[in-house]
């Protein structure tokens, strides 16, 4: 069965999140459901324009969606949460309140006819393609490997763009990850913000927040942490205290291509800012 | 006018209907680095204390990650109001308790205007000469640099550029003339 799947892969995963993005499309790939970028796609203005203007938080995402529609339209898979996020709330506002289509139709100029999906890359992984489509590609089973998965803010919230799992109590990131046949420990941060909007511009704090995330993160008896989101990642690693023991924090995308056996796997590991490589070693 | 419909009118939100339950600022995992916390915060727009609200550095600090408005027994969406409060301080030429956001969220959105996409070498070098902030992370910044994760160029598409700059520019007509 092959389906094809439209990709926004947003500013990110064209740079800092480079694995994230060679990981999803080499996934894709491995389960019989190659992604086409989208043509010509702009930036979502994640993180910021909101704090600016709201009606551009919307157009610029919805350009993004008339591009999908004119593309073919279908679901089009956004890895990234921050994107996923802004690209839904525009969705909605085009779906739901016919004065903000209206003038969004006009800013953009297009004729929105909702024939495009948003959805996230866990999501479609865990409802479209499905376990059994996942556990079928597993070569090399992650054996022993302690993983907590964790969703962080933009991908399970608001309850309004999060249609595929519970906010609060969120399962399909973890069923993905015990597939592949990692340990997946109960983790009770698993959707409390990491602070990456603050990376930049708020370092201390972000980075207590960070500390924080990852202590609960090894008193849960975890040695790494999946997360499907560029700014999650990065600033897990980076605002990560330097002394001590570092956790690596993998996309989940990587801990699939690795128990798939995919190519790419060892070069992505060498991406991270903390060598994953005495974790992955403990894999039986 | 009073300072609260406004907020409500620019967020959408109906923050009257707040009773102080805490839920929010509970949850908030930034509280801790706040001075008010959501709830105080939000208490004190309903009470009209623009320059103490406008002024602080709680509306800078919220990370939008909207923890409390899913939890809100009211269904404020909270991140919404601290966005009114950000879009209202900028607006209104109110000296930002902590710059370096501001000053992020131009850049970013300069940045975009102009190619179409955004460019993380540019915007972190950028904000890093002018916040001043630069010595702390140069060693992780060579690091990903070296590992190929930071493009010295920005991807300038010149359809996305041309639309884009179109959007701004429709907006932003209305905007101003606000």
């Amino acid at each position: 069965m092959t389906d094809t799947y439209a990709y926004y892969p947003g500013c990110s995963l064209h740079a800092t999140g480079k694995e994230f993005h060679q990981s999803t499309e080499a996934v894709f790939e491995a389960l019989g459901a190659p992604l086409r970028e989208l043509e010509d796609w702009n930036c979502c203005g994640a993180s910021s324009a909101h704090a600016v203007n709201p009606e551009l938080t919307l157009a610029l995402p919805a350009r993004n969606l008339a591009l999908a529609q004119r593309q073919g339209g279908g679901d089009v898979v956004m890895p990234c949460a921050a994107c996923f996020n802004r690209h839904k709330a525009a969705d909605i506002a085009l779906r739901t309140d016919e004065q903000k289509r209206a003038r969004l139709e006009q800013i953009v100029e297009f004729t929105f006819d909702g024939s495009a999906q948003v959805r996230t890359l866990i999501d479609v992984i865990y409802n479209d393609i499905g376990l059994d489509r996942v556990r079928a590609q597993v070569k090399r089973p992650l054996n022993g490997l302690r993983v907590v998965a964790y969703y962080g803010c933009l991908l399970v919230r608001p309850k309004t763009v999060n249609d595929f799992d519970d906010p609060e109590h969120p399962v399909v990131m973890g069923r993905i990850l015990a597939a592949l046949g990692a340990e997946v420990r109960p983790y009770a941060y698993t959707t409390e913000c990491c602070g990456g909007a603050l990376s930049l511009t708020a370092p201390k704090s972000a980075a207590r927040m960070v500390n924080r995330l990852v202590g609960y993160a090894r008193e849960a008896g975890a040695e790494a942490m999946a997360v499907s989101c560029p700014l999650c990642q990065i600033n897990l690693e980076m605002r990560q205290s330097k002394g001590g023991p570092r956790m690596p924090i993998f996309y989940v995308t990587e801990l699939m291509g690795l128990a798939f056996d995919l190519p790419g796997a060892a070069q992505w590991q060498r991406m991270h800012l903390i060598d994953p490589k005495p974790v992955l070693d403990g894999i039986r | 006018m009073l300072f609260w419909q406004e907020v409500n009118e620019l967020s959408g939100q109906q923050i009257q209907l707040c009773y102080h339950c805490h839920k929010c600022t509970s949850g908030c995992p930034v509280a801790a680095e706040m001075v008010h916390g959501p709830d105080q915060l939000l208490r004190m727009v309903q009470l009209g204390q623009r320059g103490a609200v406008l002024g602080s550095p709680d509306i800078w600090l919220c990370a939008g990650c909207e923890a409390c408005g899913a939890r809100c027994p009211n269904d404020i969406d909270i991140a919404h109001m601290m966005d009114a409060l950000r879009v209202l301080a900028v607006r209104e030429g109110v000296r930002p308790a902590l710059p370096g956001v501001p000053k992020f969220n131009w850049l970013f959105m300069q940045e975009v205007r102009l190619t179409g996409r955004m460019h993380e070498l540019s915007l972190m070098g950028l904000h890093k000469l002018w916040t001043l902030y630069i010595l702390p992370d140069i060693p992780d910044g060579m690091r990903l640099f070296f590992k190929g994760k930071i493009p010295i160029l920005p991807e300038i598409v010149p359809a996305a550029r041309r639309d884009v700059a179109r959007i701004y520019k429709a907006v932003e007509e209305d905007f101003n003339r606000e």
